[in-house]
């Protein structure tokens, strides 16, 4: 016999525990959470540092604490989850094959499924760095995954490439365990991570960050010796004569986080060439009918706070789906224009009520400028900025009215002032 | 004392010392790094050649084609995978098409069957991202693609299922010759007697040849480097460019696990630590653009470079030394040396050894090894979960590799002793994040297992440790 569930949820990190409380409370009932590691809270385990919930709960909690409070919730509501258990493969009519060591490899049926499988790190391996391939090389979250929940130190003489976020909080984190961080190179003219970030981990503790700097060899044989770091022009192109070594024992790589979606594909899920994510309508619904998106598999976010956000719509409209069926929809595309990188959703159902808010990223650092949203000729809104950088997410609420007065595709761009 | 010693864990000493322990023989082998597969064979473009390209006469072209016909009932014993793409010799012009027709006179001289030359038309039907400047290809049936370090593993761990020993870190540093026949030391004062010895020490072949005082070659090595990208159906078949007095080229291929594999280059080197270069890696892009359309850089898993030793007399050196007939040099194995590698071993066992020593048949001999995890059927795993759990314990997610099978690579012939020597033996790390979510798990289990701290589990032995202290 296959077992049957109304709403199975791929994941039990912030996503996936987000959305399965929301779905709850909005009365579905069979909900199963399905997590490969051996408990729930996801990538937050280990996320020791604070700052986690500022925008939620109005005050500063840890990683674990942050999920606990999910996960307390979800103990509240009795939802069911499997730990130690790996989905194998997902098919677009919502099968599932999972493997955990009590029921070996087993089939699962859902009426809604809800991908929250959070995204990975980019390796090293994608870069084409040349040079050897010895130990001492780690993505930013490996490194943290040894020292946070393993208790070990990666290294004592680092160079991190890349200054991502957990680029920036590891600086600090192996800085305070007494290794020598003596770089941090981020290939872009700007940094991709938080403000806050920049100032609490690199600033505080004299880290220099080089700007318009990469990695262009690695050396050492059994472990790593050295980095040669190179400034680059604005193609990206390595300068030569730009040279600069430093003797190092270990290199972190915090290049950029891709959506797990591997199984996503595998259930002919669309996916954006831009997010990497699926494509999904404002209740974060795929054009999978019936399987759902939400947190840092759909688009990596900045804060927790916004992937708990998101995936409550996505919770509320599975369980929407599986009490009240499919309803037609009259999608009309959101598409990001001149200086926007994404805009999510990609796709508005007119159907469907309520405001829906965008998220969107711009494509390079801007100041003084102007975003706008139109449909056809109708300007939809326009929302002036200080300062706008693709580190930071930018959202806009764009109401009902608004999305009747819409007529075929809905467009977001920067202006920059004196245009 | 042992009947034989092998110098080199790599493909060539892996299959020598499984058709060794066909027969009642004691044997040794000895490899210098931690774990066997350590050099050539682990960075290896893993073609099993038709035999089209090496020069008539020659014992590149004799043991290639040989090779090539042994290989698929090898790698089905062994458990090793294995595939019959076919390989394509591509033109661009009309000049490289002469060329084409030479290489397949060549090819029927040398016994390779089937070979046939295409139009544009039927090679664009063969590979639908074929570049359009192609006109026409060579086409060689035979031609396959092998797992290189799967098979040179599995040899050495079938091998010693049937007897034979392995001693790991044992650089061979000098040779006494005896009446009964040798004395060999290695580095960190270890000492292994044997009747014979095979050198199949690669890069280092000449070195260890000369310790008996045999110079009658000399090696050298080129660096190549390669891309691997992730899996995907870019070609189907392995695309050569047509040869030049450089060498093959560039390759295109997909992998037996169904990745797509750019390289190599191939560049003399002194040493033999493999890096990369931006000049390289650029190299084989570009060459990668001029072969196919589509290729899915972007999707790029890792780069790497291995280093292939070759011999200056540009043969295979298969013989008894002219100094010592019991010391037996198999040397400069270069390309297409792992095509080449079972039928060597057929020839310096049966041949060589047999005219040394009386071959009497070993009937323990079990050729099988145990089929991995990952080949079985649900319904098999399902069966082994119920009696392992560790088999239901997903570690590696981007290969789907369990906890079941890394214990196994760490429990098996031969046994995994660091981080690189699990990753060769159930892909793990091997996918797409590079070992990003599972590295620090498999290096608790092999601590766990070995019995040793976590700050003594190394990437590829001794001063390759995965991290470098504890946590305040």
């Amino acid at each position: 016999m296959i077992t049957s569930y109304d709403i199975v949820i791929i994941g039990g990190g912030p996503a996936g525990l987000a959305a399965a409380i929301s779905a709850y409370d909005s009365g579905a009932r069979n909900i199963v959470i399905v997590e490969r590691d051996e408990r729930l809270g996801g990538i937050l385990n280990q996320c020791i540092h604070n700052g986690f919930g500022l925008t939620r709960f109005k005050e500063s909690l840890t990683g674990p604490e942050y999920s606990g409070r999910f996960i307390e919730e979800i103990k509240k509501r009795n939802i069911s989850y499997l730990l130690n258990t790996a989905v194998l493969s997902l098919t677009k009519d919502k099968q599932l094959t999972l493997i955990n060591a009590e029921k070996g490899i087993f089939n699962v049926k859902a009426k809604a499924v809800i991908l929250a499988m959070g995204c990975r790190e980019r390796s090293k391996g994608a870069l084409n760095i040349a040079g050897s391939r010895p130990a001492g090389i780690f993505s930013a979250g490996t490194a943290q995954v040894y020292l946070n929940l393993k208790g070990y130190l990666p290294g004592k003489r680092v160079v991190i490439l890349g200054s991502g976020d957990i680029g920036l909080i590891m600086a600090r984190r192996m800085t305070l365990e007494g290794a020598k961080v003596l770089a941090v190179c981020e290939l872009m003219p700007y940094s991709s991570g938080l403000k806050r970030n920049i100032k609490q981990c690199l600033e505080d503790f004299d880290i220099p960050l080089y700007l318009s700097h990469t990695i262009t060899k690695i050396e050492g044989d059994k472990r790593v010796s050295g980095v040669v770091v190179s400034k680059v022009d604005e193609n990206k192109k390595p300068i030569p004569g730009s040279e600069i070594h430093f003797d190092c024992d270990t290199v972190l790589f915090s290049v950029g986080l891709i959506p797990e979606n591997e199984l996503s594909t595998g259930a002919s899920v669309e996916l954006s060439p831009k997010t990497k994510g699926a494509i999904v309508y404002q209740n974060r619904e795929t054009k999978v009918e019936g399987i759902f998106a939400c947190g840092n598999v759909l688009q990596v976010h900045d804060l927790v706070d916004f992937v708990s956000e998101e995936s409550e719509i996505a919770g509320k409209s599975a369980a929407d789906y599986v009490l009240n069926g499919a309803k037609e929809k009259n999608g009309i595309a959101v598409n990001a224009g001149m200086n926007i990188n994404y805009v999510l959703p990609q796709i508005i159902d007119k159907n469907q009520k309520g405001h829906v808010k965008l998220f969107f990223r711009v494509s390079n650092t801007f100041k003084d400028c102007v975003i706008k949203v139109a449909s056809g000729d109708e300007i939809l809104l326009t929302k002036k900025k200080k300062v706008a950088v693709p580190g930071e997410m930018e959202t806009l609420i764009l109401t009902e009215e608004k999305i009747a007065l819409s007529q075929g595709e809905i467009k977001v761009w920067l202006e920059e002032e004196g245009i | 004392m042992f009947d034989v010693a092998v110098i080199g864990g790599g493909v060539v000493g892996g299959m020598i010392l499984r058709q060794l322990t066909k027969y009642k023989l004691t044997c040794v082998l000895l490899e210098k790094e931690s774990d066997v597969c350590a050099c050539q064979s682990r960075a290896n473009s893993g073609i099993v050649h038709s035999g089209l390209d090496a020069k008539e006469g020659t014992l590149k072209a004799k043991f290639n084609v040989a090779g090539n016909k042994l290989m698929p009932a090898v790698c089905e014993e062994l458990g090793v995978k294995y595939q019959n793409n076919g390989s394509l010799v591509v033109a661009f012009n009309e000049e490289e098409i002469e060329i084409l027709k030479t290489l397949k006179a060549r090819g029927e001289a040398n016994g390779v069957p089937g070979l046939r030359l295409i139009d544009k038309e039927e090679l664009k039907s063969k590979e639908r991202n074929i570049s359009n400047n192609a006109v026409g290809a060579l086409y060689a049936p035979t031609g396959g693609i092998v797992c290189p370090y799967g098979l040179t593993i599995a040899s050495i761990g079938n091998a010693m299922d049937n007897g034979a020993a392995l001693y790991t870190d044992f650089e061979v540093c000098a040779i006494d010759k005896r009446e009964e026949g040798f004395i060999l030391h290695s580095v960190n004062g270890g000492k292994v007697e044997a009747k014979t010895v095979i050198n199949c020490a690669g890069f280092a072949s000449d070195k260890i040849a000369s310790l008996i005082g045999d110079s009658s070659f000399k090696m050298g090595a080129r660096r190549g480097e390669y891309i691997l990208l992730a899996k995907n159906q870019l070609v189907n078949s392995t695309l050569f460019f047509t040869p030049t007095a450089k060498g093959k080229g560039v390759l295109v291929t997909q992998t037996v696990d169904g990745n797509i594999m750019l390289g190599p280059t191939s560049e003399e080197c002194e040493g033999n630590i493999p890096t990369t270069s931006a000049s390289g890696l650029d190299y084989i892009i570009s060459k990668a653009k001029q072969m196919c359309d589509n290729v899915p850089f972007y999707d790029t898993i890792t780069s790497f470079a291995g280093v292939r030793a070759y011999c200056d007399r540009h043969d295979f050196v298969i013989e008894q030394s002219k100094v010592d007939n019991r010391f037996i040099n198999v040397a400069g194995i270069e390309s297409p040396g792992l095509t080449s590698a079972p039928a060597i071993a057929e020839y310096v066992v049966n041949e060589l050894i047999g005219s040394l020593m009386q071959l009497i048949p070993n009937e323990s001999f079990n050729g099988k090894r145990e089929v991995d995890f990952s080949e079985l059927t649900i319904a098999q795993k399902n069966e082994i979960i119920k009696k392992d759990a560790s088999f239901g314990k997903l570690v590696c997610k981007c290969e789907r590799v369990t906890e079941g099978e890394v214990l196994r690579a760490i429990r098996q012939n031969p046994p995994a002793t660091t981080i690189d020597g699990v990753k060769l033996r159930t892909r793990s790390g091997m996918g797409r994040c590079q070992g990003g979510f599972c590295q620090a798990r498999i290096a608790e289990i092999l601590a766990k297992e070995l019995n040793i701290p976590l700050e003594q589990v190394t990437k590829r032995g001794k001063g390759s440790e995965i991290v470098m202290g504890v946590s305040k």
